[in-house]
């Protein structure tokens, strides 16, 4: 079928044809629409997918006098576009024209997986993190070069020792026969054996079953347990579901919420791509709303509602709005007066909150400790405390487990109405279930041993290891970012990134555009080439025009920090010499 | 409103024509103006819908049903619809109040979860499995003691794969170059035609591969996928959700659910009559929920249908292990249309493989892969973007895949005990399909086609007129109601075939083999004794 989409309607006025651009390679395209619409025309105007026609003699003369019957028409239009029925028998009305395509079809069959072929939203989805600059990195480390990736908040890539509680529950998970085995008990301590027979019982048929598509109950309990220990009110763990890794929930989730284009969701920019991407995949609409670097990355209310007002303008019913607490890449906290902004300005405007917090556990400095926004919004009270809905999502990727290859997260929801509820666990139950190994890792995240088990000390002295010396990472990077000529870096406060800007010089704008290079990008790959160190510019996560950033994990050991730090300011000095503009100099 | 629409309408057509009034223009720079005005125009259309649409989506709240996406309302997954909320509701009444019902558990045979009903996991790769997830044991002279020696060699081999040792980290958004790399010699040796490790996507169990390749192919309702009918429901949710069209074929079961081509014919022509793109083919082979095991002969046509008409074939070969009679052999449609001598040019081709069926079972660790071919660069690099949206599938199920496609071979220390539990496992579930097909069919009206290959059988039942009435007094598709009336008498968990789809006015359920071979005479004896009081009831 080479004719997508044909809809009619109200002529002379405008039609609108759907069609695929190989027709256009092949033949005259005014010959096609005359066969296929069966009416008159003169002259029709082609771009992609889209084809449209007007009368030849009524656009010469500039004619629109009648614009009440184009507007009832271009309703029309729309509706038949959104109603699929009457789509149809729309489409089931020309039935001679279909005929014709079919014919066309079988002449010129166009193959099914050609690129032109495939998914529109797929193609226009962007996922920077493994981006350019990674796939570069990974083609200089394949010829031998070393490769500092900072580029994915992946710890343990970068050498980060997994916790050795959880391991050894899953492992003995992995091979019940063990815990039956004598000799078990001088590899694997006591409590760590309790805990696996515990989560065994939890399961059907160990490991290896499907489980509940919304997760184990048991494990449900203990991450229901958990957020109300942390948050001073019990939470239901009907409303948890766990996921392979958050992403996964917050891919669910938008699916849920979006209907189509004029679907727009709330997205902090600087933001984490997984969220442009996601909204693209789905085909809703991002609505950006700025994050102010001036004022360490806050969030300003009347920022907020310029972006609502102007999406609004252009027609997107904005749904949801996305904060990431602690942010990425951008690494700020929230306060609660800014969360209770928040909450308020999402209940006026009918929101529902999506609240990224897996970094709860990464924080770095103590005036502002995370604070979920589940307790600010139960904090506030009824009405908005019963009628907000929110659903937040956590994971054990990140915290002190950065368990990133297990796959294991959850969301909660507070306030969806039993029938949205009963729809995502539909949708959760086409993917059967999360993986369980996944699932084992984020009980023992939720409900760690208790001081008197055998592994409390070594749990204790490991994850406060890890969170100490991120602390540690997170101000020499800073500090060695500030440190460096036309670079200026806010405090990295939580999560794992460091996003400095970095004010690029006239000319290395210039020579960035003369390489085809969007500028922060050039600079990226240059530092890339210079030191190894893979980075992710700062155009993937969104800034505002003419600023550039890049994304740095604040990953790499201890031990390397200062080099890293060294070389760095090494190239980026170089570069800042090389491409700033000295003739003022000279003159003088 | 409708004034404020005109005004903008009109403008936009102005400035949309102004530059058609310059034919030199337009030629020399059609290509960004053109644009310029597509989004203009599509932003136009949007716009309407929400200056008409805004009053009453301001006022309900975003997360409520009538407000979701309407592709997640259509979409439907019997699997577990339903009669598996009875079950649950029902296994929740007999942990508070024991006899409370005509049994004393609920046997789900509703879905292909075998160590969920007592099959025991291979030893070996339960060993790896564990060693990779607690390397710093690999070290100690005690672990010699509890795990076998080719189990602590083959943990240290998969290490090495991973960078790093890593297995806590994100891996390549295609799974581990390493652990593709043993796939790919798995697939070789399997099929003796060369496979390659850049054509593997690992994924967290086969339905997300499903998923991915529906979200690239299907770009509207105007897209059509072909689905046998029965069909495992993955496929209808799947398409329904992404927003494309189920292109059904039926499957003849007078013919052990025979797959003809002159079928497939007449379902593309019907398709294309009402404007479908038919853009694929899914074949599930050994066949889910109908058990049958393709022909060579049969595949070859499949294979050159596709090429002619353009189609990608999606070969679901999930169940490639499990195979029951000694008369049929899996042949995997790449090894098929490789030995046609069509090679990667010749035909997009995608073939799926999970940890959680075969002997292995292994559902819970989300473990699969898909090998593509046949598909270009560019198209490759988007399936690439897609996978790394979600940044990797888990390491542990990738590490499982790795094995199920390279378990122990002769010689090896584990080998003895490996091939003894894969053969039990595979053994005994032959003798459980067959018990349960004859059982099946001494039921009267009831007639089951062979379970040659799979987990499952799909009786049809001739309900009785007054049953149908029945069943449509109540509203429930007349399966359902024979199911769920199953469910209440037995505690036996099947599913309606009208979940899977079914010639109209035909009835069936399906049914795993699952159940532990010593709980079979007893399942059939319910059954049979069930069966025999709802025709008593119902006999017309």
């Amino acid at each position: 079928m080479n004719c997508r989409r044909v809809l009619g309607f109200g002529l002379p006025f405008a039609v609108v044809v759907f069609i695929e651009p190989w027709i256009k390679a092949s033949c005259g395209h005014t010959e096609i629409v005359k066969e296929l619409l069966q009416v008159n025309i003169d002259l029709c105007l082609f771009e992609g997918k889209f084809l449209y026609i007007w009368p030849w003699p009524k656009v010469a003369k500039n004619d629109f006098s009648d614009a009440r019957v184009l507007s009832s028409s271009a309703t029309t239009l729309f509706f038949q576009l959104h109603e699929s029925d009457r789509f149809r028998k729309l489409l089931i009305g020309l039935p001679y024209s279909y005929n014709k395509c079919n014919h066309w079809l079988g002449i010129m069959s166009a193959k099914a997986l050609d690129y032109d072929q495939i998914n529109e939203n797929v193609k226009k989805a962007q996922y920077a993190v493994r981006g350019e600059l990674y796939l570069r990195a990974s083609e200089l480390q394949k010829e031998g070069k070393k490769i500092i990736f900072t580029n994915v908040g992946n710890p343990h890539a970068l050498g980060q020792k997994p916790l050795t509680f959880p391991r050894q529950v899953v492992a003995l998970c992995q091979a019940p026969f063990l815990l039956d085995d004598p000799n078990v008990g001088l590899i694997f301590p006591a409590d760590a054996i309790a805990k696996a027979k515990l989560y065994l019982s939890y399961t059907s048929g160990g490991l290896g079953a499907y489980s509940d598509s919304r997760g184990l109950p048991g494990i449900r309990k203990e991450v229901a347990a958990f957020i109300g220990r942390r948050d001073g009110y019990p939470s239901d763990p009907e409303l948890i579901y766990l996921t392979d890794g958050a992403s996964k929930g917050v891919m669910q989730i938008l699916q849920t919420v979006i209907r189509g284009q004029g679907d727009g969701i709330l997205v902090p920019v600087p933001q984490y791509p997984l969220y442009s991407a996601a909204i693209s995949l789905f085909g809703g609409s991002l609505v950006p709303y700025y994050l102010e670097e001036n004022a360490n990355w806050g969030l300003d209310i009347n920022n907020l509602r310029q972006s609502v007002a102007e999406a609004r303008y252009k027609g997107i019913i904005v749904r949801a709005m996305v904060i990431i607490n602690p942010g990425n890449p951008t690494g700020q906290c929230l306060s609660i007066d800014n969360l209770k902004e928040i909450l308020n300005f999402c209940y006026q405007e009918n929101l529902v909150l999506l609240g990224d917090e897996v970094y709860q556990q990464n924080v770095y400095q103590d005036e502002r400790p995370f604070i979920s926004s589940r307790k600010v919004l139960l904090d506030m009270g009824p009405p908005i405390s019963k009628e907000l809905q929110l659903i937040s999502f956590h994971t054990v990727s990140k915290g002190f487990l950065g368990e990133c290859g297990q796959r294991g997260g959850y969301f909660e929801m507070t306030n969806i109405p039993p029938e949205s509820v009963d729809e995502i666990y539909k949708v959760a139950s086409i993917s059967l279930s999360p993986n369980v190994p996944g699932q084992i890792f984020m009980g023992c995240m939720v409900s760690p041993p208790q001081p008197g088990d055998i592994s409390y000390d070594q749990f204790l002295r490991e994850s406060k290891g890890i969170l100490e010396s991120l602390r540690k990472r997170a101000h020499m990077m800073t500090d060695g970012f500030n440190s460096c000529k036309n670079v200026v870096c806010n405090f990295t406060e939580g999560a794992m990134y460091s996003f400095p800007q970095i004010k690029l010089p006239q000319n290395a704008i210039e020579a960035a555009k003369s390489a085809g290079k969007v500028p922060d990008v050039f600079y990226c790959l240059k530092l890339l080439e210079a030191t190894g160190i893979s980075t992710v510019p700062g155009s993937g996560f969104g800034q505002k025009e003419g600023v550039f950033h890049l994304r740095t994990t604040i990953l790499p050991a201890e031990e390397d920090m200062p080099a890293i730090m060294e070389s760095f300011k090494k190239f980026n000095d170089a570069f800042m010499d090389q491409y700033e503009n000295n003739i003022g100099y000279s003159r003088m | 409103m409708r004034k404020f629409v005109a005004h903008r309408a009109k403008s936009l057509i102005t400035n949309a024509t102004a530059p058609l009034l310059n034919p030199h223009h337009h030629q020399s720079s059609s290509s960004s103006f053109n644009y310029y005005y597509t989004s203009r125009l599509a932003r136009f259309l949007t716009s309407i819908a929400s200056d008409t649409s805004m009053a009453s989506d301001k006022s309900t709240p975003p997360l409520t049903a009538q407000s979701l996406n309407p592709k997640v309302l259509k979409c439907e997954y019997a699997v577990r619809g339903e009669i598996v909320s009875l079950a649950q509701k029902l296994q929740q009444d007999l942990q508070v109040n024991p006899g409370s019902h005509p049994f004393e558990e609920i046997i789900y045979c509703n879905i292909g979860n075998p160590q969920s009903l007592g099959q025991q996991p291979i030893t070996f790769f339960r060993e790896v499995l564990a060693l990779c997830d607690h390397p710093t044991i690999l070290d100690r002279s005690e672990t010699q003691g509890l795990f076998s020696a080719d189990s602590i060699e083959r943990a240290w081999q998969i290490l090495d794969q991973v960078p790093g040792r890593a297995t806590g980290a994100y891996s390549h958004s295609q799974g581990i170059k390493g652990l593709r790399d043993t796939i790919a010699a798995g697939i070789e040796a399997r099929d003796g035609f060369p496979a390659d490790p850049n054509d593997i996507f690992l994924t967290d169990g086969a339905s997300p591969a499903v998923h991915m390749m529906m979200q690239l192919l299907i770009r509207s309702e105007n897209d059509g996928i072909f689905c046998p009918i029965p069909q495992y429901p993955l496929y209808s949710a799947s398409i329904a959700l992404h927003g494309g069209t189920l292109v059904p074929y039926y499957l003849d079961e007078a013919t052990g659910w025979g797959l003809e081509i002159s079928e497939l014919k007449k379902q593309l022509e019907a398709a294309r009559q009402k404007g479908i793109t038919v853009r694929a083919l899914v074949v599930i082979n050994p066949g889910n929920p109908t058990g049958q095991v393709l022909a060579e002969e049969n595949q070859r046509d499949i294979v050159e249908f596709c090429k002619k008409e353009g189609l990608v074939l999606l070969a679901d070969e999930v169940y490639q292990e499990n195979i029951y009679v000694p008369d049929k052999h899996f042949h995997s449609f790449k090894k098929v249309a490789r030995s046609m001598g069509y090679g990667d040019k010749d035909i997009p081709l995608v073939s799926f493989q999970s940890v959680s069926k075969g002997y292995y079972g292994e559902c819970g660790k989300r473990g699969g892969y898909m090998e593509v071919t046949g598909f270009s660069p560019e198209v490759r690099e988007q399936i690439y973007k897609l996978a790394s949206v979600n940044l990797c599938s888990n390491i542990s199920g990738q590490i499982l895949a790795s094995l199920v496609m390279s378990p122990p071979k002769v010689g090896d220390e584990s080998y003895e005990s490996y091939s003894a539990e894969k053969d039990g496992i595979l053994q005994s579930l032959a003798r459980r399909a067959k018990t349960l097909e004859d059982a099946l069919n001494n039921l009267e009206g009831v007639t089951c086609n062979k379970a040659e290959g799979a987990m499952y059988l799909f009786p049809r039942i001739m309900l009785p007129n007054k049953a149908i009435k029945e069943a449509e007094s109540l509203k429930k598709a007349p399966d359902a109601y024979y199911a769920s009336r199953l469910l209440n008498a037995t505690g036996i968990v099947v599913v309606p075939g009208s979940g899977f789809g079914q010639v109209p006015g035909t009835w069936h359920f399906r049914c795993t083999i699952l159940p532990q071979e010593e709980k079979i005479p007893a399942i059939v004896s319910q059954l049979t004794e069930f069966h025999k009081k709802f025709m008593d009831e119902f006999r017309d």
